[in-house]
């Protein structure tokens, strides 16, 4: 007989606490960004008071300033990385062992522990003596962008046939008119939900970038993260609440951006 | 005629430098200026690739593909006046249909003054006036094909290469569009190289068939030639039915095989009865009838034990099992190498 969940007793219902173990715990910061009262753990009233604080905060809008410029920099430039990658992997020329070897390398982020990364990333800047400040931060973040951007490029390729370029070809298109005409048009959905992705792993990144910011060039997660070990303050909860609204938003754009199909 | 097209000992290998696949051999052919030339043969044959050679999408091991008296071998596609349309039809899906039909124009660089009146000019050749702003997406099969037809045709090439160009289309569609490729070929008087592996498409459409066997040419002719005196059997069995059977089994004093079309023999039910042409006549017993509308097949097996199959207009009155005689045109016989 097959195994059906909905024939186990008590799996819905283990089902349902993880969730709520998952879910809950960020429902109540968000619910708590709204208290009127100092305190996390206790409902005063509503209030909208702590996001105009949260927003006029200093040490968030430069550490926002900095996630924003970290992002940004590493998206574009892994974004571009990314798409050189799957142009050239995608074609016959590239021998096949040469080919998983450059997969893996690309792919290596993914499957490393990030605290892992975090360290050697520290230590090989600390030891080449790089100390550019925000730079640093920037190289980390776009060698994990990469992969990101990647996966969603990669996979439109695969969907583009070889007679859409062979057809720019026949109709006297040259190496460069056929892609800039026909194959990057077709690929910029993947482009897009690749670079969104990208931004957001960008944005919401906190060990590697807890390792290798030097002072002053702390991005929103880890700066919230140094407030919180003074307390935790609703003001905290908005910036923490906006952060979120903004990465669902992010994410859920890409996911509608490269659902369109080619043909 | 002159020749527009002359290919000279074209080889082409696929596959690994240890184990090399010839998918055109050592091949020449001529084709004409204003022809409607077919490439006919079975998948596998070679004869997408040579089209593809044509059209600068692969490039060829050894010999020459001289266009006007001109070597274009080594040219890469975008430098040929040579244009195709694909068997996917390969419509750009992000534009529509007139920017699709003005992209040759425009990068060749073309004013776009020109490009407009042209793709105007090639929609109404199409009968598709109205269809200009439409995306590919939003047409049928047939309205795609003619599209694809239009991209192509529109650039005037020297050329123009059909892979399996109908194959998608459904029946009916198929045969209007048969119709309209030659009025298209008869307007334009651009020379059409049409790939296909449907023989009656072949015969229907073209003023000169090369059929293509394993990369070689195996007989190259006007459909007339091809299909009453084939060079080989493999020919003869490609291009509609074909009936062989030993000589000696038709009472003929010769050896090898005699071929002979189902139309070219004609089945005697009675007794005593003569056909309107003497000729070998053969004894055998029906063991199938197939009723096709204008035309009915019989299946005889021969009391030499071979089989053939006899196509009548008219549906005998006659049974399975029946003896029955079967009377061959003498003119039509076929005799070729096996």
């Amino acid at each position: 007989m097959k195994a059906n969940p909905k024939n186990m007793p008590g799996f819905g219902l283990v089902t349902w606490l993880g969730l709520a173990f998952l879910y809950l715990p960020i429902f109540a910061v968000i619910a708590f960004s709204f208290n009127s009262g100092r305190l996390v753990t206790v409902w005063e009233g509503f209030s909208f008071e702590w996001y105009p604080r949260a927003l006029g905060n200093h040490d968030l809008q430069r550490a926002t300033m900095n996630s924003l410029i970290v992002a940004v920099g590493a998206t574009f430039i892994g974004t571009v990385i990314a798409l050189a990658a799957a142009l050239a992997l995608h074609g016959g020329g590239v021998p096949k062992p040469v080919k998983t070897a450059s997969y893996t390398m690309m792919a290596l982020p993914l499957l490393v522990p990030e605290i892992v990364i975090a360290v050697t990333t520290m230590a090989f800047f600390a030891a080449i003596n790089l100390r550019l400040g925000l730079i640093n931060v920037l190289i980390a973040h776009i060698v994990f962008c990469i992969p990101f951007a990647y996966a969603p490029i990669r996979a439109r390729i695969a969907t583009i046939p070889k007679s859409m370029s062979e057809a720019a070809k026949d109709l006297y298109a040259d190496e460069w008119q056929a892609f800039r005409h026909v194959t990057l048009p077709l690929l910029t959905p993947g482009i897009f939900s690749g670079a969104l992705l990208a931004f957001i792993t960008s944005l919401d990144d906190f060990i590697i970038t807890l390792m290798v910011a030097p002072p002053g060039a702390s991005t929103l997660p880890v700066e919230i993260y140094s407030k919180v070990k003074r307390g935790i303050t609703p003001e905290i909860n908005a910036a923490a609440s906006m952060l979120l609204a903004f990465s669902i938003f992010i994410v859920l754009l890409s996911y509608i951006i490269n659902r369109k199909k080619v043909i | 005629m002159s020749d527009r097209l002359v290919i000279q000992s074209v080889t082409k290998f696929f596959g690994s430098a240890q184990n090399p696949v010839r998918a055109v051999d050592d091949l020449s052919l001529n084709v004409r200026e204003n022809e409607f030339f077919t490439l006919l043969g079975p998948s596998g044959c070679g004869k997408t690739t040579l089209l593809r050679l044509i059209a600068g999408l692969e490039s060829c091991d050894t010999g020459k593909i001289l266009l006007d008296g001109v070597d274009i071998a080594g040219l890469p596609a975008n430098k040929r006046p040579v244009n195709t349309v694909f068997q996917s039809y390969a419509l750009f899906p992000h534009m529509t249909v007139a920017d699709n039909i003005g992209f040759g124009m425009s990068m060749q660089g073309k004013d776009a003054k020109d490009i407009e009146k042209a793709t105007a000019d090639a929609l109404a050749l199409m009968r598709m006036e109205n269809f200009g702003a439409r995306y590919p997406s939003e047409l049928s099969g047939g309205q795609q094909q003619r599209v694809a037809l239009a991209r192509a045709l529109v650039n005037r090439p020297k050329i123009l290469l059909l892979d399996e160009s109908l194959s998608a289309l459904d029946y009916k569609l198929r045969k209007d569009m048969q119709i309209e490729l030659k009025r298209l070929q008869r307007e334009t008087e651009i020379t059409f190289i049409f790939v296909t592996h449907d023989q009656e498409e072949a015969l229907s459409m073209s003023d000169r068939i090369a059929v293509m066997e394993r990369g070689r040419i195996g007989q190259l002719g006007t459909p007339q030639e091809i299909y009453h005196r084939p060079v080989s059997r493999y020919v003869a069995d490609f291009i509609g039915i074909c009936n062989f059977v030993a000589a000696p089994s038709l009472g003929l004093s010769e050896s090898g095989h005699i071929g002979f079309r189902p139309e070219d023999a004609t089945l005697l039910i009675r007794e005593g009865q003569q056909p309107d042409v003497a000729g070998p006549i053969v004894h055998g017993k029906l063991d199938a009838l197939s009723y096709h509308g204008a035309v009915t097949y019989y299946q005889v097996t021969l009391d030499s034990g071979e089989t053939v199959t006899v196509a009548d207009h008219e549906k005998l009155p006659v049974g399975v099992d029946a003896r029955v005689r079967v009377a061959l045109l003498p003119d039509m016989l076929i005799r070729c190498a096996s």
